[in-house]
């Protein structure tokens, strides 16, 4: 484990200096910031900003592709993630995720929250059954799905595959949720869902969600980070940063002068 | 401009369009015809020569009467053995290709020797499983040498459909459980490999209608001229019924006498192999429904 001080068991998650190339191009430019435990933070900005990219070095999911290289560290938890001594499996049972479009698998319900139990060595019945049901309670699914747990993932409309992939990713207990642009491919009623979801969820869980939707980042985030052409232009309360910008860049593109 | 004025400059472009989709359409009937004819030709003259004997008892008088069951029977052994030898080290390279292998120069070079080997004649096929197998290996005309054989012309075809079966499933999929904490292993075969698995059957099953059918690999390794009797081991000859076809066509003792046998022959080959890709077809669809459900 890392070394770790009071002050910064605070923060759940803490970058300095990130710098992110895929082969020649440069998405990340010299990125520091720390989030908040048991917060929402909320990352704005044009698309091909960066912010996606910089959300998927928190689980190391860029490690799979080829040509992107990471400089700079990146603490979460305190721990060091981008250390040699480091498990991308036990980092990814410590920071879960949710995508954009709903990709359960294509299996049972119930076998769908119980696959991360069952990857990462659980074979306890009750157990899986305790966790699965838990789940899919804090995702708000288990009354619509409690007698057709053995029915395919598949038969869900949208937005219940959506929860289910948010069940799935709390059942292995991360204590980091990562969402990117979670409610983007769904209706405003399964948004709605999903939004108050992430409410419910911010007292368990720091939540770093990804989103194009700005009302949706004032909604449901404390904090927002606006990204621009791979920097991070400004991170502040989600309030100030909406109410009063001190970049102008900020502003131009929350009053929807670009974007 | 206006919308109903009869002679628009449209008239020559719509002309053009059904022209060109009337003769598009006109091909494509064609050559199902073309197929209805030869299925038709070969059941027209085969099927009266099909009976029970035919089916199960050895040629007799010099293959122009009695039936066709040792090249039943060797046939089906040389489907099972070459499939025994393609299907896992296809399945598993394949794998290997589509799952763990990066872009890159091996990747490519394994590719481009895949496909030059999916591109090699049969019959080199066969003289090089003659030259490996019967001679150099030591097992001589046998059911393993043809099977090895065999397996080899099947290799690419199995390897090159595991690869596109597993292309075909969204990467959304292996991300969903890498980020779950599954390692790629586990990812391959608990979600890639069983959402794969009907496109991976039917391709295997279609390689089996492949190797029932090749003649040229066949010829210098395993295939008996005349053998009236049924295999005891693996070192045994047999004959098989493309072979067989090719003998009492071409070189048999009386080849006006034989040529009814001849076309019984072709009934039956064809006969397998439409059952095989029906079979294939069917299977197919079964998996993939339960696919969904597990």
């Amino acid at each position: 484990m890392y070394h770790t001080d009071s002050k910064e068991k605070e923060y759940s998650i803490q970058t300095k200096d990130v710098h992110l190339y895929y082969g020649d191009f440069h998405a990340l430019k010299g990125i520091s910031v720390a989030m908040r435990k048991n917060q929402v933070t909320a990352f704005i900005g044009p698309s091909g900003c960066g912010k996606s990219t910089f959300l998927r070095c928190f689980n190391r999911m860029n490690d799979l592709i080829d040509n992107a290289r990471i400089e700079g560290d990146i603490l979460v938890d305190g721990v060091d993630i981008y250390k040699t001594n480091i498990h991308v499996d036990d980092l990814r049972k410590h920071v879960g995720m949710v995508f954009q479009k709903p990709n359960p698998f294509p299996k049972s319900i119930f076998e769908n929250v119980a696959y991360g139990l069952r990857v990462n060595g659980t074979q306890n019945k009750n157990f899986i059954q305790e966790r699965v049901e838990r789940s899919l309670q804090q995702a708000a699914l288990w009354d619509e799905v409690k007698d057709k747990l053995k029915k395919s993932a598949f038969e869900l409309s949208g937005g219940q595959q959506q929860r289910l992939c948010i069940a799935r990713a709390l059942a292995i207990e991360p204590s980091v949720l990562l969402m990117d642009e979670p409610a983007s491919a769904l209706d405003p009623i399964s948004t709605a869902k999903i939004e108050e979801l992430i409410y419910g969820l911010k007292k368990d869980y720091t939540i770093v969600i990804v989103t194009h939707n700005m009302q949706q980042a004032g909604r449901v985030s404390d904090h927002t980070a606006f990204f621009f052409l791979g920097e991070l232009v400004e991170f502040a309360k989600t309030k100030t940063l909406f109410t009063s910008p001190r970049d102008q860049r900020t502003q131009n593109y929350i009053t929807g002068r670009f974007g | 401009m206006s919308f109903h004025d009869g002679k628009s400059s449209n008239q020559s472009k719509r002309l053009a369009q059904s022209a060109a989709f009337t003769i598009f359409r006109g091909l494509s009937f064609s050559v199902v015809a073309i197929l209805f004819i030869i299925l038709a030709f070969i059941i027209i003259r085969g099927v009266s020569v099909i009976s029970w004997e035919f089916l199960t008892e050895m040629p007799r008088n010099g293959m122009t009467a009695g039936g066709i069951f040792p090249a039943i029977v060797g046939t089906f052994w040389l489907v099972v053995g070459s499939m025994l030898f393609a299907f896992p080290i296809g399945v598993m390279s394949g794998i290997y290709m589509n799952e763990y292998l990066k872009d890159g120069w091996l990747k490519r070079f394994i590719k481009l020797m895949t496909n030059n080997l999916a591109g090699v004649p049969s019959i080199v096929f066969g003289l090089f499983g003659m030259a490996l197998f019967v001679n150099r290996f030591g097992f001589g005309d046998s059911i393993l040498a043809g099977s090895l054989t065999l397996g080899l012309l099947a290799l690419p075809v199995v390897i090159r459909t595991t690869e596109e079966s597993l292309k075909a499933i969204d990467d959304s999929f292996r991300i969903g459980s890498l980020a779950l904490g599954a390692s790629k292993w586990q990812t391959t075969s608990r979600v890639v490999l069983p959402m794969a698995f009907p496109n991976i059957i039917t391709g295997l099953i279609l390689s089996i209608g492949r190797v029932s059918g090749e003649t040229a690999p066949i010829l210098f390794t395993v295939a008996a001229y005349f053998l009236p009797r049924l295999p005891d081991s693996i070192f045994d000859q047999v004959m098989a019924l493309p072979y067989h076809l090719y003998v009492i066509s071409t070189s048999g003792t009386d080849i006006e006498a034989s040529r009814k046998m001849a076309y019984g022959t072709a009934f039956i080959l064809i006969l397998i192999i439409l059952v095989v890709n029906l079979l294939a077809n069917w299977l197919r669809k079964y998996f993939a429904k339960r696919v969904k459900m597990h």
